[in-house]
């Protein structure tokens, strides 16, 4: 097996063993990105020297027979809007074009302790609006199974270097679908975790009461090794809390209850991906497992509630954004004023996907518009959370497609702002109500990925991942 | 519908200088978007309280549970915040002047 294949517990193992040094291991990655990279433009920036010393620190430490943590040595990709100090952190946009992050991410902190080697950054939707990841400002990426379509988005550069196998696994973050949707048109593995399970401590904020940091990886095996490294209190990020991560024995298929939500698959849905998911779960009932037709009856809702909420909490993140605090200072217009220097830095620095957005958002909170905006979105929000707190009393997990469509072509969706949107319908209403979610591959349309959602309870990591461990065998 | 005139003016509040082509832009993508966000009209919430708390256990306890300590320590972080500041002066963020 070539080393660029291997899972994180394969390498770990043979690291171990002393099959393979850390240093072969890292740059059998670099020579990939190298060879790859040109075409599928995943990376933002490589950082070839400091994953070789990283290497090198590893191999000594197993060399002097250390004993060495599952990660150690295990190289990893960052979406570009979580910060590695020292390192450029864009978030895809003109704004922070060179702005250099001051400190780790406690994500970062918690990987560096466990001697993970980061090999670079990966591209992103700037500041992590959109579906495509075409909305960077830098290059847009291409998905690693037909060059001509997305990778998804927003965290399409993780997605699209896991996928080509650039890296071993890979961190994103998750607004309203950013991880499990790319991972959905990749043919990947990607969690999105409860809402406080993971410090965003040096994640760069897009809207604060839905956004979340999680792995994409090769396997769910993979992903319960990143989450459990990752997740926890953290101090500096006060929404972070410490649950204990409950470990489920002796889960057997046959004893779970399983709910799939009608309205999943009412409106929007591509027929032949409706087909996979459809025969998937005909598939996992033959084994035995109780489905069971649920509703989630605001499901409709979803979407327009979501892009509300995120729109109106990235106006108030983004405004930190002003030429004084970051980004370029306004040197042409000595004598202009202050509203002028904000007027000229913001309006040039910003894309046009996130300038909509951050109208969007002044607009629902503006005096006049926020009760029947901002305030009746929160509203239908309650509605949606109460809808999978009834849906949960009766199942232990919900299955649902991950994305309506499989990849679409580069330029397809990029016209229409509304169609973008669409792409995150069946994704949004889980971060709309903090709970874990999954995306899983479970077929393919014309050689393109199919997604399985698997949503779990919240704070039930464990039950997602067994149920996909599961899912993941019936597969192979 | 959001008018021209309303365009301006929340680019003014959101400190965003549009172009003109911009302007007349925004003002037909807007108002797209925001007439499928008035699909939520349709939803009853009377009697429904927002859901300003994602999880319920921010709601329950108060907030200064979640608080750390308000203990006095020195920063290393200082300078290399100010370095990624993009004009500073004698140790302060330097703005342009207001009046």
């Amino acid at each position: 097996m070539e080393l660029h294949e291997l899972t994180i517990t394969q390498a770990h193992e043979k690291l171990v063993n002393r099959e393979i040094s850390a240093i072969e291991l890292t740059e059998a990655f670099l020579t990939r990105i190298n060879k790859l990279d040109k075409e599928i433009a995943a990376f933002l920036s490589v950082f070839k020297d400091s994953a070789i010393s990283q290497a090198k620190e590893i191999d000594n430490q197993i060399s002097q027979g250390q004993e060495i943590s599952m990660l150690a040595g295990i190289p990893l990709a960052v979406k570009d809007n979580i910060l590695i100090e020292g390192e450029k952190c864009t978030a895809a946009s003109k704004i922070l074009e060179n702005y250099v992050a001051p400190y780790d991410a406690t994500c970062i902190k918690k990987l560096k302790e466990t001697g993970v080697v980061f090999l670079g950054k990966t591209n992103l939707d700037e500041f992590a609006m959109g579906s495509s990841t075409e909305n960077s400002a830098f290059k847009i990426t291409h998905n690693p199974q037909d060059l001509s379509r997305v990778p998804g988005g927003s965290s399409g550069g993780s997605a699209a270097a896991v996928k080509a196998k650039e890296c071993i696994s890979a961190l994103g973050s998750d607004t309203g679908g950013s991880i499990r949707q790319p991972a959905s048109l990749c043919g990947i593995v990607g969690l999105k975790p409860s809402y406080g399970r993971v410090s965003r401590y040096g994640l760069i904020a897009f809207a604060s009461s839905l956004d979340q940091i999680g792995p994409l990886t090769k396997n769910i095996e993979d992903a319960k090794i990143v989450f459990d490294v990752i997740s926890g209190k953290d101090e500096l990020d006060s929404t972070s809390v410490e649950k204990p991560k409950l470990q489920t024995t002796n889960y057997k298929l046959q004893t779970i209850k399983i709910g799939v939500p009608k309205e999943y698959f009412r409106e929007g849905i591509e027929p032949e991906v409706e087909k996979v998911i459809k025969k998937f779960i005909q598939k996992i009932e033959k084994e035995g497992a109780k489905i069971e037709e649920i509703s989630l009856p605001h499901t409709k809702y979803a979407l327009p509630c979501y892009s509300l909420i995120a729109a109106s909490e990235a106006s108030a993140n983004l405004a930190r954004y002003d030429g004084i605090r970051y980004g370029t200072p306004n040197t042409e217009h000595e004598t202009s004023n202050l509203l002028d220097a904000y007027l000229k830095t913001r309006g040039e620095g910003f894309g046009d996907e996130v300038k909509r957005r951050i109208m969007l958002g002044t607009y629902a909170l503006s005096s006049g518009y926020y009760d029947a905006y901002y305030l009746r979105a929160q509203k239908v929000r309650t509605l949606i959370k109460k809808d999978f707190q009834k849906a949960f009393q009766e199942v232990d997990v919900i299955l649902t497609p991950t994305s309506p469509f499989t990849a679409f072509k580069i330029g397809e969706r990029a016209k229409s702002a509304l169609s973008m949107y669409l792409a995150d319908i069946f994704t949004v209403s889980i971060n709309l109500a903090g709970l874990p979610a999954l995306s899983m591959p479970c077929g393919e349309v014309q050689g393109l990925p199919v997604g399985l959602q698997i949503i779990g309870k919240s704070f039930r990591e464990d039950e997602i991942f067994e149920v996909g461990s599961f899912f993941e065998k019936l597969n192979s | 519908m959001i008018s021209k005139k309303e365009v301006n003016h929340i680019a003014k509040l959101a400190r965003l200088g549009l172009g003109e082509k911009e302007i007349e832009k925004m003002e037909k993508e807007l108002s797209l978007i925001l007439d499928y966000f008035n699909l939520l009209k349709e939803v009853d919430v009377s009697g429904i309280e927002p859901a300003f708390y994602s999880d319920e256990r921010f709601k329950e306890s108060p907030a200064r549970d979640v608080m750390r300590e308000d203990s006095v320590e020195e920063s290393k972080k200082a300078k290399k915040l100010l370095d990624s500041v993009p004009e500073t002066k004698e140790g302060f963020v330097k703005v342009k002047a207001i009046l």
